[in-house]
């Protein structure tokens, strides 16, 4: 095949070079905005220069808003907990979608990129009225049970394509020689979905936990209770905004997403793009 | 003879298979299908914090015959049309660079992640900075190349407001069809383009005859997906504009919001988000139409 010539990867990274201007220009503003002391950023013309850059400002976040570790981790327990009892209902689903012939099958599978589409903001009314019959506005519970139904759908169809992959004739066999089916699904099946679970919770998890600002301004006022997406409009006060620290407290607030992504971002590629091609 | 009996009654047992997928589903018309169900319910009511009566089709009848009702609407789909048309665009760009065999690309495969992988909240919080009029880069460059003539805030006009919103959006959609449209082409078989090398084909004529008709279904799915996604993007405007500067962002969604969790509107609020599912079934249901009918006609013609 024809090699790259030179003025063609020079336009090549140059291109390269443009695209990500665009993809990392809000965090890069976020990140210079965090460094330069307040009185800096209010500085009319706009200056592309501060000489006295610190970290000033991730220090003095925890005490203008106090309860911003507690938002963090209730952002973080709240993913966590809902990536969990994703994976409850969605494993033995898409286990059963992928090794079995039903009845409804194909149309269920479609009805459910139906739930995909109307996303929580169609529905909340109802849910409202759901979460306060059973007296969980204002809970935990009132962010994390809609959060799952959303999660369910993406990950089943997620993990079925990795189940596919799995080929019958192991568990064919193992059957033949006398194990029952609960040896095969946790000796045969689970140990070899390892990465195709992996691939899911990782997915249900950031899904999660961006779906967070809909449930807690909509179900939620209770201070104690809120994630860090919407703990960061304190901030916001009376006299003044502090933005270099609300930008700090975001930088630090997207730190548990981050960290399971630059980890696991093997996977993510992978695994996402997985069943979109095969299909 | 013994075994296959086995074996058949092991690969399809349709009770077992049901039990499998019974709390997922359950769960699912708990949380979703009730709800919908509900909303299509309340929709014929003028239910509020106070309670609920039938009037019919008045809630139906109040939207259909609104001059703003159907500018929200129209809104709804520039605001979406052109959001996918650019995704869509800049998504292709993005896989064809990331494709190339060049050093480092493993590392901006990682890089192009960051926007879907972070809260939209928080992204829209780092745009909000971007368009800043005092403070922001957009307009610090602006002022220094002598484009703007002062302070300019993006977000504080009509028609900036809804472009800024738009490109929000356009960048939190970008890695996901990138991520997609790439994947598509790793898909496509080497040979084919070895054996166009041979035939004296060029890079474009390789891109516009091999890649672009081997990743069409990718396309298509990603179109139909982005564009139902935009259609009922909800945080990036809400937290940047709220609807506003005077309703000039005002999408179906964000007007559904405010009637119904704003104004305690339930009843009219509902008749909103149903009018929002009928449009986004409609336009499924199109969009299939259209294709197996442009199918059709490739495979006669």
């Amino acid at each position: 095949m024809d090699k790259y010539s030179l003025q063609l990867k020079i336009f090549l990274y140059f291109s390269i070079f443009l695209f990500f201007i665009f993809i990392l220009l809000p965090f890069v503003e976020m990140f210079y905005a965090s460094l330069r002391p307040l009185k800096h950023l209010f500085r009319s013309p706009y200056q592309f220069y501060s000489d006295d850059l610190s970290f000033w400002a991730y220090r003095e976040m925890w005490n203008t808003v106090p309860l911003l570790g507690r938002y963090i981790f209730n952002s973080f327990f709240m993913a966590i907990t809902v990536t969990f009892f994703t994976l409850v209902f969605v494993i033995p689903a898409a286990y059963s979608y992928a090794r079995f012939n039903f009845p409804f099958k194909q149309g269920s599978l479609w009805v459910l990129l139906a739930v995909n589409m109307f996303s929580g903001a169609v529905l909340l009314i109802p849910l409202f009225k759901l979460l306060r019959t059973f007296d969980l506005l204002n809970t935990y519970f009132a962010m994390i049970v809609p959060g799952i139904a959303f999660c369910i759908p993406t990950s089943i169809w997620l993990l079925k394509a990795y189940f596919e992959k799995i080929p019958v004739e192991l568990e064919e066999a193992a059957y033949v020689d006398g194990a029952s089916r609960i040896d095969i699904l946790t000796k045969i099946i689970a140990p070899l979905s390892t990465p195709g679970i992996v691939v899911t919770a990782i997915y249900a998890f950031i899904q999660a936990y961006a779906q967070q600002f809909l449930f807690a301004i909509t179900f939620n006022s209770i201070r104690e209770y809120m994630p860090i997406v919407s703990g960061l409009t304190e901030f916001i006060g009376y006299q003044s905004v502090k933005w270099n620290e609300m930008m700090a407290a975001s930088i630090v607030g997207v730190f548990p997403v981050l960290i399971v992504f630059v980890f696991l971002q093997k996977y993510i590629v992978e695994g996402l793009t997985a069943g979109a091609v095969k299909n | 003879m013994k075994k296959t009996s086995k074996l058949v009654s092991f690969n399809s047992p349709t009770f077992l298979a049901y039990v499998l997928i019974a709390p997922a589903v359950i769960y699912l018309l708990g949380i979703v299908g009730w709800p919908l169900f509900e909303t299509f319910r309340l929709s014929f009511t003028n239910a509020s914090i106070a309670g609920e009566e039938y009037v019919g089709f008045e809630n139906y009848e109040k939207l259909l015959s609104s001059s703003k009702f159907s500018k929200i609407a129209i809104r709804t789909f520039v605001w979406t049309f052109f959001s996918v048309l650019l995704k869509l665009i800049l998504g292709m760009i993005g896989a064809v660079l990331l494709n190339a065999s060049l050093r480092g690309r493993t590392f901006f495969r990682i890089l192009v992640l960051p926007p879907w992988v972070v809260p939209i909240a928080i992204g829209a919080l780092g745009w909000m900075w971007v368009y800043n009029g005092h403070f922001g880069i957009l307009s610090g460059i602006g002022i220094r190349l002598g484009i703007l003539d002062g302070p300019f805030s993006f977000l504080a006009y009509k028609q900036s407001a809804f472009i800024a919103t738009m490109v929000t959006d356009v960048w939190v959609g970008t890695p996901f069809v990138t991520l997609f449209f790439l994947a598509g082409m790793q898909a496509v078989p080497k040979d084919l383009y070895e054996a166009a090398y041979c035939d004296g084909a060029g890079r474009f004529r390789r891109f516009y005859h091999i890649t672009l008709p081997q990743i069409t279904p990718v396309i298509i799915s990603m179109s139909l997906i982005s564009a139902v996604a935009t259609f009922v993007s909800f945080d990036i405007i809400f937290i940047m504009t709220e609807g506003g500067p005077r309703g000039a962002t005002t999408t179906l969604i964000i007007d559904t919001y405010k009637m119904a969790l704003g104004n305690y509107k339930f009843g009219r609020g509902s008749a909103r988000a149903v009018m929002i599912v009928l449009m986004i079934t409609t336009f499924a249901v199109l969009y299939f139409y259209l294709l197996s009918k442009i199918n059709k006609k490739v495979s006669h013609g």
